[in-house]
């Protein structure tokens, strides 16, 4: 436990990648394959439930601290991260435990999961004071599951990949399931992530998906496309479709759907459970997972696809819904006929990784798309569509289509190079995605509660409740009506500047919660919009955050409600 | 009768029609120490403690009309007896004592308890009421003692050194950079300082501070290997300036004692935070108001209400003064410029 929380020490106390890969190299380099195994499942992102409720390691702390309940809250408003809190408040041993990473995990805190809280409070100070105020602050980040450490997962592949002398694409896909739940790390596991490559390790076992490739943003005018990424032929354009990222995987009679966060979600969509008699043996699909309804006279959806003229048409992509519908379907454990009913998925399929059995991620990408295309149209299924490509012949042609995007319910467009292979993860080196976003909506918003942050912002007050008008300007006794919460976005000089007026106008303290006296306007954007009968102005918006801060704007002049309104599908 | 009110000029004393650390001008002022948000300019009278004569002089004007007194001294204005007694904060900070008709009032002003060889150490001083600053009042903040705090700046500048790297260390440049220079070992390289620093450095060796010695960063030419070996203060307000680009690769740090907090540190941008303080930490602070004997507490700047509320659960008279000093109420933020209130 030490090594690791003295490897946490290290990797929070830079921002350098360099050097947070060498922390990484130091401690894979020193620790027992036991340790590294659970350090790499942490590192890379992977999150043991939740070992203990918060409200018994919060009363626990208290007590081993001596503190009224109040005084602990005012701390940990302070501090804004409990696991650091307690690390702060508790008179800490001077002397680390020397117990490995391993150990502390399957001998102690494992099993600490449905104790009884007698039986916690019995067993959990006694483990304190083990530890110095740093080791107590990770171990408490491992049992509440909240440990991050600004580490990619990209980083620790590097890292791992570097130690073993392998390529950093070999270990990543090793690495795919890794942090699944029902695997436990294991020194086994960790020695397997690191061996010499083996001659038939390239044929995919199981249910294994491939490491997704990701997209990077794309933040140029269209006018400098040309100089910057080439003529448009040599790229091919996708609309970027706003739903889940999946793998589908048909291998030994058996499918398996992985969500980009290497979370196996097959149970969760039994509307695509067909697709096992439909795709071949060797088959792994990427593509996006979204609600689609299909019209009364659409019944062959993918053949109107292939078949329609290679042009965007609204109609090409009527049947998406949007993905506010899929957050009904996402984290519902018993799914029942009517929602299954009332709110179908299909799988929008733009890359072939595998095919015939075949590795198919080093091919070019239009060959890939070749067999993708060949292997729907075999397909004919209306749960497997096929994303359309849009053609253009000149970058401004395709700026013009892309318009077109919020009103057919994407997010803008995808960018491909034609010859480019599928790659590893946000790498560049064997080709690249490029995500040219659509503007997001954004609307000019009152700020009227204010709640300390977390992490970087602790202790200031920077998490917000924005509101608008609910009528036009000069109405009298008009009212602001909240809408949407939003923390990030600004700078940190504007972070302190605000959080100073946050404490000037507080009106009423509620808790942590702070209202106020109406007097800053942000523009704050956000990425969709929907009806809500959970909130009270009636809509949600999708990931809302500040694009800027109105200071030439006065309350008066914030938007309404109606203009919201306006914006809804 | 109480011997000080909050009145809109400042903490105010009615039977000897005197202020203490007055944000506004006024006829008389009482200052506990140099720092801005407790000495101000344009009253007509200043009185503080001798050692910090030289720091007031060079901050208001070397023609402010003030008197100083030895720690310990006692005068008498309008029958109430005043005399300042070390508050432990920096060179010359004071408790201010108040006697009047068998009454005791302490206003301590900012202090530390833990001693440090850069001013006079905090004297526990017998009162019925006591007047407590509360910039740290939260039981998160306790302090290491402060020679593991310079050894790890030691550790931090000898490995950037071996790395041939600029180490610059951030800090407030009245106290806080006069107590490092002090504490850290000078022995490893040289140590260059910001021009807003030296004139401080100064006014303490005149009062018999013993500090290593220090060099100005505009003597240096640049390409001096010196610069890359050398220990380099600044204050805060130098970060991220052209200043900066002299130094090529470096390493920054910066102390304060917000830096105990993993988001304050995160916040500043640093490579590293080291949290050191010339305020009472919780446990300080608590100490020190038990150790006056008095029942009855005003509190000032920093977690006022909280430390209010805890003691009270103490079983003392305790309430809050509303005061312009450092940051209001509940703030853990640290100042972000140079001219605000250090920590």
């Amino acid at each position: 436990m030490r090594a690791f929380a003295a490897l946490y020490a290290r990797l929070d106390a830079t921002t350098s990648s360099n050097a947070k890969l060498a922390a990484l190299q130091d401690y894979f380099a020193e620790a027992a394959p036991e340790d590294a195994a659970w350090a790499v499942f942490f590192l890379a992102g992977g999150r043991p439930r939740q070992l203990v409720p918060s409200r018994t390691l919060r009363e626990l702390a208290m007590q081993a601290a001596q503190l009224p309940a109040w005084l602990f809250e005012e701390s940990y408003s302070a501090v804004g991260d409990l696991a650091e809190t307690i690390a702060l408040l508790l008179p800490a041993a001077e002397q680390s435990s020397e117990l490995g990473l391993a150990q502390w995990l399957e001998e102690r805190l494992l099993p600490l999961r449905g104790l009884p809280p007698e039986e916690l409070a019995e067993r959990l100070p006694s483990f304190w004071r083990e530890l110095d105020s740093l080791a107590l602050m990770v171990c408490i980040k491992l049992i509440t599951g909240a440990f991050r450490v600004g580490v990619s997962r990209l980083l620790v592949t590097r890292a791992l990949a570097n130690l073993a002398e392998l390529d950093p694409k070999r270990v990543a896909q090793r690495l795919v399931g890794y942090t699944e739940l029902s695997h436990r790390p294991s020194a086994e596991r960790y020695l397997q992530l690191i061996a010499p490559e083996s001659a038939g390790e390239h044929a995919q076992r199981g249910g294994q998906p491939y490491p997704f490739f990701l997209a990077h943003a794309l933040q140029l005018p269209p006018e400098q496309f040309d100089s910057a990424l080439g003529p448009v032929q040599d790229w091919q354009a996708e609309w970027k479709w706003d739903g889940i990222r999946v793998q589908l995987v048909k291998r030994d009679g058996q499918l398996w759907i992985w969500s980009r966060g290497e979370e196996l979600i097959t149970e969760r969509f039994p509307d695509l459970h067909g697709l096992v008699d439909t795709l071949a043996d060797g088959t792994v699909i990427d593509g996006e997972l979204v609600v689609w309804r299909h019209g009364p006279a659409d019944e062959d959806v993918q053949g109107a696809l292939l078949n329609a003229p290679p042009v965007a048409e609204a109609s090409a992509v009527q049947g998406i819904q949007p993905f506010a519908l899929l957050q009904q379907r996402i984290g519902r454990k018993t799914l029942s006929r009517k929602l299954l009913d009332e709110v179908p998925v299909a799988v929008m399929a733009y890359d072939l990784l595998e095919w015939q059995g075949e590795d198919y991620r080093s091919q070019p990408q239009h060959h890939r798309r070749t067999g993708l295309q060949a292997l729907v149209a075999a397909c004919a299924s209306p749960r497997l569509l096929l994303s359309p490509l849009l053609i253009a012949d000149s970058w401004a042609a395709l700026a013009a289509q892309r318009e077109a995007s919020r009103a057919l319910g994407v997010e803008g467009m995808m960018l491909k190079a034609r010859e480019a292979q599928y790659g590893v993860g946000r790498t560049k080196d064997v080709g690249v995605w490029w995500k040219w976003k659509v503007e997001p909506f954004s609307v000019d918003a009152v700020l009227l509660y204010a709640q300390r942050g977390h992490g970087r912002r602790a202790s200031l007050y920077t998490d917000f409740t924005f509101a608008v008008w609910d009528a036009p300007p000069g109405t009298p006794g008009r009212s602001l009506v909240p809408f949407a919460k939003a923390y990030s976005g600004l700078t940190d000089a504007e972070m302190r500047q605000v959080d100073a007026i946050v404490r000037k106008t507080t009106l009423e303290k509620f808790g942590p919660v702070r209202s106020l006296t109406p007097s800053l306007v942000f523009e704050l954007g956000f990425e969709g919009i929907a009806l809500s009968k959970r909130h009270k102005s009636g809509i949600a918006v999708r990931f809302p955050r500040m694009l800027r801060w109105r200071q030439d704007k006065t309350v008066e002049e914030a938007d309404t409600l109606a203009m919201l309104q306006a914006m809804l599908p | 009768m109480d011997l000080v009110i909050a009145r809109p000029e400042g903490l105010y004393c009615p039977p000897g029609d005197f202020y203490i650390d007055p944000w506004r001008p006024v006829e008389r002022a009482v200052i506990t120490h140099g720092h801005g948000d407790h000495a101000r300019w344009g009253s007509q009278h200043y009185l503080a403690a001798a050692p910090g004569e030289g720091i007031l002089r060079s901050r208001l004007g070397a023609e402010i009309n003030l008197q100083t007194l030895a720690y310990g001294e006692r005068i008498n204005h309008h029958d109430v007896t005043l005399s300042l007694h070390p508050a432990g904060h920096v060179l010359g900070s004071a408790q201010v004592r108040l006697e009047y008709r068998g009454e005791v009032w302490v206003a301590s002003g900012d202090y530390k308890v833990e001693p440090d060889a850069t001013c006079a150490p905090f004297e526990s001083v017998r009162c019925h009421t006591f007047i407590t600053e509360s910039t740290f009042g939260l039981p998160i903040y306790r302090w290491q003692p402060q020679a593991q705090i310079f050894a790890g700046v030691d550790d931090w500048w000898r490995q950037n050194q071996a790395a041939g790297r600029a180490s610059v260390l951030f800090c407030y440049a009245f106290g806080k950079a006069q107590r490092l220079l002090q504490g850290i070992d000078a022995s490893i390289g040289p140590i260059l300082v910001h021009g807003a620093m030296e004139p401080l450095n100064q006014v303490y060796r005149d009062a018999g501070v013993a500090l290593p010695d220090t060099l100005r960063v505009s003597e240096v030419p640049k390409g001096d290997p010196r610069l890359r070996q050398g220990l380099i203060m600044a204050p805060p307000s130098a970060g991220g300036s052209t200043w900066m680009r002299r130094f090529g690769d470096y390493s920054d740090a910066f102390a304060s004692g917000w830096m105990l907090l993993r988001g304050a540190r995160r916040r500043r941008g640093v490579d590293r935070g080291f949290v050191l303080s010339d305020h009472a930490d919780w446990p300080g602070l608590n100490w020190a108001i038990a150790e006056c004997g008095a029942e009855r507490v005003f509190v000032t700047h920093g977690s006022v209400n909280i430390l209010v509320r805890h003691l009270r659960e103490q079983g003392l008279d305790a309430q809050a003064f509303d005061t312009e000093y450092g940051d209001e109420d509940d703030s853990a933020e640290a100042p972000t410029d140079a001219t605000q209130e250090p920590a």
